[in-house]
């Protein structure tokens, strides 16, 4: 479960701190008190920066770590599709084994596929995605709000 | 081996528990430390239960034949062994529920419900503590919420105790109910139940104990401790999931209304009105965990037989030794008294700034099963501005060695996450 990929984010965070944004949100875990408060700035539909501040155990913060490192400079439609791909890979409940095609789109963040057998820690996981996922809906507006499934 | 004075024979006790033999993560032993979440079933227990399913099943209360009547005596049978184990002066002041939760729930519905003088309303004050567990605060929040009383808490020291300096600017003429916990869930503190009753007892107020991690510890004695209503659950003490008990004053309980209505509960029943049975049977509506409580019932013999003094005995050693290994781990921050001196054997901890969760998972990996989080205790947390801890918990099959394994795979998670 604990991939050096995952130990490496989790010491050494990329794009942690809060900055200018366009769109805040605040998301908790409340099975462990994971807790991220997150900002995006767009620049039309590409992803300028996804900033956030957080607390919580090493899934959560490194994913936050990945999803920075992934997602900033992204046109909004690639990050979708990441996102998208993540969460399969996390609900995948160790069933995924990531291959060439996947691991081209998730990058570092293949690394979570063991966490997918922990249901426990799946949402750790998943919070800081969620979250980008809602400050996006947040700040493009209602018709790229997809809240409901969010 | 390890030994400390007071020790029971693990060895011996162990053999009663099947599960305590597993093997986790390929070829992990087992170690148990998340007792305070629940205990583990001895096979007395898992016997006792087989058996009721066996050869007498049936409802109970209704019926005249053979099965209907074993199963009556069978059940009202766990009410009286109840009853001894917590020196109850009647059997009919021990009620079943379905767990603490509910006990406390129903304590909370009786008083919202009640006439003068139990009555809570706008008028009045509840008073609980900030080291309740969530089910000794929601139901109170709810009582208060919904009859507008005023809900007030003592605060916790530094060093994990509660703060009665206040106590009577806490606990007034308008108190009407003061229920707090007698071992805490996540410090493990023994709180000073006389000091808090006599204040209640001075100002005429009801008080309510929460025993959910006394009753599996240590000898409780409900005419000794001169609370009201007492709560405990029997899963935590050897018994299985599903069956809970409140113990209430019975004229009180004569008093006080229902809360849950239906079968079983009443006397008669027209189309428009009912008059009720009387206690305990008035506030155990519906079929009851016939076989939970003949299940805890065995749970009480096979504590007895060991004895809750030696029980209390062993914790105790278990705790002391506990908190001076643990002092040895760099970094670890005890959440809670640092002494084993009026102390469970519930054990929280930070280790640095390493997340809980994090500290949980790498034990796991080792075959060391312990809790981690709020641990349905938030406020607590937040009073001493920590997001989660990490909790070990003893029991009367815990040993010296089991406590060496966590110490050793805390250094294991140190050197991990270094």
């Amino acid at each position: 479960m604990y991939q050096d990929v995952i130990l490496d984010h989790y010491k050494n965070p990329h794009g942690r701190g809060l900055r200018d944004g366009d769109a805040e949100v605040h998301h908790v875990n409340p099975t462990c008190g994971d807790e991220i408060t997150l900002r995006v700035k767009y620049a039309g539909t590409t992803i300028e920066d996804v900033s956030y501040e957080g607390q919580g155990c090493s899934i959560s913060q490194a994913s936050a770590s990945v999803l920075n490192e992934l997602l900033v400079g992204k046109d909004l439609t690639e990050a979708r599709q990441i996102q998208e791909t993540f969460l399969e890979l996390m609900q995948s409940k160790g069933r995924i084994e990531p291959d060439d095609a996947m691991e081209e789109i998730l990058e570092d963040a293949v690394a979570f596929a063991g966490v997918s057998k922990y249901p426990a820690r799946v949402k750790c996981a998943l919070l800081s995605w969620m979250a980008w996922k809602d400050a996006t809906a947040q700040a493009l507006g209602g018709a790229d709000a997809e809240r409901k499934s969010a | 081996m390890t030994q400390l004075p007071g020790l029971l024979d693990t060895e011996a006790i162990r053999k009663d528990f099947p599960v305590l033999d597993r093997v986790v993560h390929d070829g992990r032993k087992l170690v148990y430390l998340d007792n305070a979440a629940t205990s583990q079933k001895p096979r007395q227990v898992l016997d006792a239960l087989s058996e009721y399913y066996e050869r007498y099943n049936a409802n109970v209360h209704r019926g005249v034949h053979v099965l209907a009547e074993e199963a009556t005596a069978l059940y009202e049978g766990a009410r009286d062994k109840i009853a001894a184990f917590i020196n109850a002066p009647s059997r009919d002041e021990v009620i079943f529920t379905k767990n603490a939760s509910e006990s406390l729930n129903l304590v909370a519905n009786m008083l919202g419900w009640a006439d003068e003088p139990y009555r809570v309303d706008h008028e009045t004050e509840i008073v609980i503590t900030e080291m309740e567990h969530h089910s000794n605060i929601v139901p109170w929040q709810l009582l208060a919420q919904r009859t507008g009383a005023k809900l007030k808490w003592f605060g916790l020291t530094d060093d994990g105790r509660l703060d009665l300096s206040n106590i009577e600017e806490i606990i007034t003429e308008k108190t009407k109910i003061v229920s707090f916990v007698l071992v805490s869930n996540i410090l493990g503190t023994v709180n000073p139940v006389e000091t808090i009753i006599r204040r209640a007892q001075e100002v005429g107020a009801l008080v309510c104990i929460d025993a959910s991690q006394a009753a599996p510890h240590m000898p409780l004695d409900v005419q000794a401790l001169q609370a009201d209503f007492v709560a405990f659950t029997g899963h935590k003490m050897c018994g299985p999931t599903g069956i809970g008990v409140l113990w209430g004053r019975q004229e009180l309980l004569e008093d006080l209304p229902p809360f849950l209505g239906g079968g079983e509960m009443i006397e008669t029943v027209s189309m428009h009105s009912s008059t009720y049975a009387p206690a305990p049977h008035k506030f155990e509506a519906g079929t009851p965990p016939i076989a939970q409580a003949v299940g805890l019932g065995a749970a009480i013999d096979y504590l007895n037989s060991i004895g809750m003094d030696k029980i209390l005995a062993h914790e105790h050693a278990l705790t002391e030794y506990a908190v001076r290994r643990l002092a040895e781990v760099p970094d670890l921050r005890i959440i809670g008294p640092t002494t084993a001196e009026d102390r469970g054997a519930a054990i929280s901890f930070t280790l640095g700034d390493i997340h809980p969760h994090d500290v949980g998972q790498v034990l796991d990996e080792q075959g060391i099963a312990v809790r981690v989080g709020h641990h349905c205790a938030r406020p607590v947390c937040l009073r001493y501005g920590i997001p989660a801890t990490t909790r070990a918990s003893f029991y009367l099959y815990s040993t010296p060695a089991e406590i060496d394994a966590l110490v050793e795979g805390l250094e294991h998670v140190r050197n991990f996450f270094g």
